[in-house]
């Protein structure tokens, strides 16, 4: 059958096409789509070591969700998430947004705070989390003693280990470590913002507060929804900075446990524990997997609806 | 033509390496371990055993320990992995030799087992069929670590009871120096702390009821040892409650702490970051004297045989000489680790007292007993005895959360 040129050329550019698709579809199937499905059916059976057992149906769930032994573990961590959710949102992505405004209006050295905000973001987590277990340490860290060199001693604390303040540390630790992210994400934002809705805003006489409420935040919509939602799936696998800080078991007793430490403690066990339950452990990693899923696609869609064209 | 002259010429070398492999018959086992720290002593034991078998090469290749057990029962799964292995005790045992991983070990295939004590195999033996799976290789004890330099200084003896360890943690704290190193930030560093000082007051009476079922941790002798170490505590290192391990471990060598409770393998690595340290250890002090001072004791793992191995009958030969006194007195005086073989000669002083403590022991409990099963009886204890050492909760409530999470699945505490 002869073939057109015309028919050639869309029959070469298809070829095209699927050589460009074709491998990274096969690649994402067999690293990504693949574990995550087996992870999914691995929580069905029970597990002996790495050896699988029987068929146990929604066990392996049930005792993640409401068994006497994991649901306190698991929600007392589901907790901390929240927690770290709801006060990174504030200081991390808040405090973003400030600095990008500070950095928006070009103040003295702006270019060399530009990338100095940024400078964390790049430094390897485990470094991050070991400079501040040192600053945090309570006999020589920085923090206790810059409090005593200031004759506040009385606010000088163990940080790390007392439970009241061990996870707002790790918090802390986290938003110093990645605020340079979101202040880049609002940067960009802010410097898309046509010049003459702000000069018309000015000339109106507003207020820099009114400024940024009224014609700025609502204007970086779409960073927001962007920063929000990839600190909503940060933070529910929350796993570094608490692993690298607080240790595996989330200590002080339990007061930094984390999902992300559960699920690496019962898939996997630790020092203490010998025990590997590898059917309980995907069963947490797929209820948090499905968790992020959901509720991350709620936000964004939620988010997207109050984003302005212009 | 060229060619063919090569492949002949190829084919003569290859026939005359086959015909020489061969008259050799070397049979080549694969041995792995987490202690790459260890390698250069395992490659010299290696080496060794060659002299013996000199039929019987042996790899020795490590993973990190984290991922050990990990690596490990993913490769025993899928029906490959080492001939001879370094596996764990315990609970972290059964986890390998419960799915049959492991070939069982008896005094007819390893004669050499008579040469252990039965703490020692039931260490490395599985509950459920009473077979021992492994060779042990080393015993560890919980004790407490003193700086003879500190305490010869201030006129100090090291304690033999309660009441002396406190009036001389007492004279250290009102010289300023921290009477103890040990912090309690780090979640296992509890458990190490309460059989350092806690064993003698315990008791080995104890454990037996324990394990009878006679009494349970909300017992008299369990709650007013806690309460004990609360009272102690208030001479651990300033801050103590946010000191994590290594900065425990480094105010001892620093010299600024006199004493550290924990484990007997602290000592190699405290002489490793200041071989000027005059070290000494002593047993948990007794509450009156006359009491049995006690260590408690545990053992670290073993070497075990592939089940399916094709070269079982080399991988014995080689686990059979892991388990002679030789063997026993070359790692105990490389490693500074206590092999538990009878009969071996110790020659570094320090190691010869741990080895005298450790005649009168009871077990390091939670290990040793309730590491079987979710929650295990040393997160329950860790964790607890944090919050209570944390001023968070009374021994009393600290004795009776480690009892009740237990009795989730230890039948003997239901009643």
């Amino acid at each position: 059958m002869p073939v057109s040129p015309k028919q050639a050329r869309t029959w070469k550019h298809r070829s095209w096409v699927a050589f460009l698709i074709v491998p990274p579809v096969v690649f994402m199937t067999l690293f990504v789509v693949y574990p995550i499905l087996s992870a999914f059916a691995y929580a069905f059976y029970e597990w002996r070591g790495l050896a699988r057992g029987e068929f146990v149906g929604l066990a392996n769930f049930r005792d993640v969700l409401f068994g006497p032994t994991m649901a306190p573990v698991v929600w007392n961590a589901f907790l901390h998430n929240v927690y770290a959710l709801v006060a990174l949102m504030i200081i991390q992505n808040g405090g973003g947004f400030f600095l990008a405004w500070l950095l928006y209006k070009e103040p003295f050295g702006f270019r060399f705070h530009r990338v100095a905000v940024f400078v964390p973001v790049v430094l390897s987590t485990i470094i991050v989390g070991f400079l501040w277990k040192l600053f945090l340490n309570p006999n020589f860290g920085l923090i206790n003693q810059a409090l005593y060199t200031v004759g506040l001693d009385s606010l000088a604390k163990p940080w790390l280990g007392d439970s009241s303040t061990a996870l707002g540390a790790l918090i802390l630790a986290n938003a110093w470590h990645f605020v340079g992210f979101p202040t880049l994400v609002y940067l960009a934002g802010m410097q898309r913002i046509p010049s003459e809705i702000i000069e018309a805003a000015r000339l109106d006489g507003t207020t820099e507060w009114q400024l940024l409420k009224n014609v700025v935040w609502p204007l970086v919509a779409p960073s927001t929804t962007i920063l929000f939602t990839l600190l909503f799936i940060g933070a529910f696998n929350w796993f570094e900075i608490p692993y690298v800080m607080a240790g595996l078991d989330g200590s002080p007793f339990g007061s930094t446990d984390v999902l992300g430490l559960v699920f690496y403690r019962t898939a996997f066990g630790n020092q203490s524990a010998s025990i590997q339950n590898f059917g309980q452990g995907s069963a947490l990693a797929t209820l948090i997997f499905l968790f992020i899923v959901v509720f991350a696609s709620m936000l964004t869609l939620w988010l997207r609806r109050r984003e302005i064209q212009f | 033509m060229k060619l063919t002259r090569r492949l002949l010429l190829g084919a003569a070398a290859g026939g005359y390496l086959l015909s020489a492999g061969a008259a050799m018959a070397k049979t080549e086992l694969t041995f792995w371990s987490w202690r790459q720290e260890d390698k250069a002593f395992y490659n010299e034991i290696i080496k060794k055993f060659q002299e013996k078998e000199p039929e019987i090469s042996v790899k020795f290749e490590t993973y990190a320990p984290e991922n050990y057990q990990t690596i490990l029962s993913t490769a025993l799964a899928a029906g490959r992995g080492p001939d001879v292995i370094q596996v764990r005790a315990y609970g972290n045992l059964e986890t390998i030799a419960t799915p049959g991983y492991l070939l069982a070990l008896d005094k007819q295939n390893v004669p050499e087992l008579a040469n252990f004590p039965e703490a020692s195999l039931a260490a490395e033996t599985l509950r459920s069929d009473g077979k021992v799976y492994a060779v042990p290789f080393a015993m560890q004890t919980q004790l407490v670590v003193y700086n003879k330099k500190i305490f010869k200084d201030n006129g100090l003896n090291p304690p033999k009871t309660w009441d002396e360890l406190m009036s001389v943690a007492q004279a250290l704290k009102a010289k300023n120096i921290s009477p103890f190193a040990n912090g309690t930030a780090t979640a296992w560093q509890n458990e190490t702390i309460v059989g350092g000082l806690l064993s003698s007051m315990l008791g080995k009476q104890f454990e037996e009821d324990i394990v009878s079922g006679k009494a349970n941790f909300t017992d008299p002798r369990f709650v007013n040892a806690l309460t004990k170490l609360k009272d102690v505590s208030q001479y651990f290192s300033p801050n103590f409650t946010g000191v994590d391990y290594p900065s425990s471990q480094q105010l001892f060598v620093a010299g600024r702490g006199a004493m550290f409770a924990g484990g007997s393998y602290e000592i190699a690595n405290f002489k490793n970051q200041n071989p000027t340290l005059d070290l000494g250890v002593f047993s948990a002090p007794v509450l009156k004297a006359g009491d049995q001072a006690l260590v408690a004791t545990y053992y670290d793992g073993g070497y075990a045989v592939n089940a399916k191995s094709d070269k079982k009958d080399a991988a014995l030969k080689f686990v059979r000489f892991l388990a002679t006194p030789e063997y026993g007195t070359a790692f105990t005086n490389q490693l500074k680790n206590l092999s538990p073989i009878k009969g071996i000669k110790i020659e570094d002083p320090i190691t010869q007292e741990v080895a005298k403590l450790a005649e009168n022991s009871m077990s390091y409990l939670m290990l040793v007993r309730f590491r079987y099963q979710e929650p295990s009886g040393s997160v329950l204890l860790q964790s607890n005895v944090q919050k209570m050492l944390a001023g968070q909760q009374t021994p009393e409530q600290a004795a009776a959360e480690i009892n009740k999470g237990i009795a989730t699945y230890y039948k003997p505490f239901q009643k």
